[in-house]
């Protein structure tokens, strides 16, 4: 099978994600090298630490540019958590943030229930709990899924962002993996 | 509001797992990566390990342990005991942890709540509190502190802890319920979700706190029978509390 490429955004924890591909079958690399991210089958913007940390770091690598001229070509990218939330146009964490611009619609504290939301938690319309550990929601018009009011995927051509961690959600993550790469 | 979380607790001291699991079904009685595997293969929701031993030379140990588990579980983990500053946070979290949980080091010097959360964000953070008399005691429960329960858990919360772990000193290792008055407390004066800890004999002392807060941590009731989690979900399903519906065991 082809290889998929982890984004690293300097903020350490890819193993879990490159854990789940492994369990599929997948072979992945981790790399903010522009180049890198060109040619991959797959990217994955993985969901860890803060967004302007996150920014700066793809910003000052090329990666951010790279994923653009990627999005354009219509190479897949899938996007988790802070990954997915990174490719829209703004966050108002740490201060606001311009994120890498692939959708429109911008990320905000949520102020409902219990934050962070910390659990499992249905997802619809595909009927599968995922989990999901987020203190920030997305408002965007390309959603395609909600869990409890708030939107956790949205779509727009070859981009696919998923609130949730799927390489943490047991057989439901497991098969959403699978799907995405499936078309690689 | 996420569904109910049932969370395992295991205490790990030199890489393996000790204190009253009783092994039935396993082949390495004491391997974390395999009771991690066989709870979560059992419906277990997140997974705790406590390092007890937590001494300096022991973290390189608990290092490959969190790394180990990392590449087979699917599911969400949080490692306490031994993380005394940011570089112990990084180390377990950039090994493969979800979020790390800090107990008397964050008692003593409070940002480092702030700057582990500033780094991962503030759901990569769990305070724990053992709580007894109306105060925090440290140490496993041997030193009781003058910090009254209720406003540390407020300020955990402030400076950016993302869940409060609560453990009820006096309904620990009881059996008879946990302390549902305490946790109620809590709950109240936080924002943030707390995990009741303390106290779970039966599915109907675990139903009972699921009713009033976000998550139960359980230790003795499912070591004493791993194979019995999905046993116990069931009956606490039974009991009225909505779980995450676990394809492999329907």
């Amino acid at each position: 099978m082809s290889d998929v490429v982890v984004v690293d955004y300097g903020a350490g924890n890819t193993r879990s994600v490159r854990a789940a591909l492994a369990h599929l079958g997948a072979t992945s690399v981790v790399s903010c090298d522009p180049a890198v991210i060109a040619v991959g089958d797959l990217v994955i913007l993985p969901g860890v630490g803060s967004a302007r940390s996150a920014m700066d770091h793809l910003d000052s690598t090329g990666a951010a540019q790279a994923l653009r001229d990627r999005f354009e070509t219509g190479a897949p990218i899938l996007g988790i958590c802070l990954g997915m939330q990174l490719a829209l146009g703004h966050s108002d964490e740490d201060g606001g943030v311009h994120g890498i611009g692939l959708l429109s619609g911008s990320v905000h504290l949520m102020t409902e229930g219990r934050v962070p939301r910390l659990g499992w938690a249905t997802v619809e319309p595909w009927g599968d709990a995922f989990y999901f550990a987020h203190s920030y929601a997305a408002n965007c018009p390309d959603g395609v899924a909600t869990s409890e009011g708030v939107t956790v995927a949205v779509e727009r051509g070859a981009f696919f962002g998923v609130q949730f961690h799927p390489e943490k959600s047991g057989t439901a993550g497991l098969a959403f993996l699978e799907r995405c790469l499936s078309p690689v | 509001m996420p569904l109910a979380r049932l969370i395992p607790c295991l205490d790990v001291a030199h890489g393996r797992v000790v204190k009253g699991v009783n092994f039935v079904g396993l082949r390495d009685v004491g391997d974390p990566v395999e009771l991690a595997k066989f709870y979560s293969d059992g419906g277990a929701d997140e997974l705790v390990f406590l390092d007890i031993t937590a001494t300096p030379e022991e973290s390189a140990t608990m290092t490959t342990v969190v790394a180990d588990v990392a590449d087979v579980l699917e599911i969400p983990f949080t490692v306490g005991g031994g993380v005394r500053c940011v570089e112990d946070a990084i180390r377990i979290i950039e090994s493969g942890a979800d979020r790390v949980s800090l107990n008397s080091a964050a008692l003593a010097d409070p940002r480092l709540i702030s700057a582990i959360a500033r780094r991962y964000g503030s759901q990569a953070v769990v305070v724990a509190i053992d709580a007894g008399d109306g105060v925090v005691h440290t140490h496993g429960g041997r030193v009781v502190t003058t910090t009254q329960t209720i406003p540390w858990a407020v300020e955990a919360a402030a400076r950016g802890a993302g869940e409060i772990l609560l453990t009820s000193i006096s309904h620990d290792g009881r059996r008879e319920g946990f302390d549902l008055e305490l946790t109620a407390a809590v709950r109240d004066a936080v924002s943030v979700p707390v995990i009741a800890s303390g106290g779970a004999g039966s599915a109907a002392h675990v139903a009972d706190a699921l009713r009033i807060t976000d998550a139960a941590l359980i230790a003795s009731i499912v070591h004493e029978n791993p194979a019995g989690l999905p046993g116990l979900r069931r009956e606490i399903q039974d009991l009225g509390i909505q779980l995450r519906p676990i394809r492999e065991l329907i």
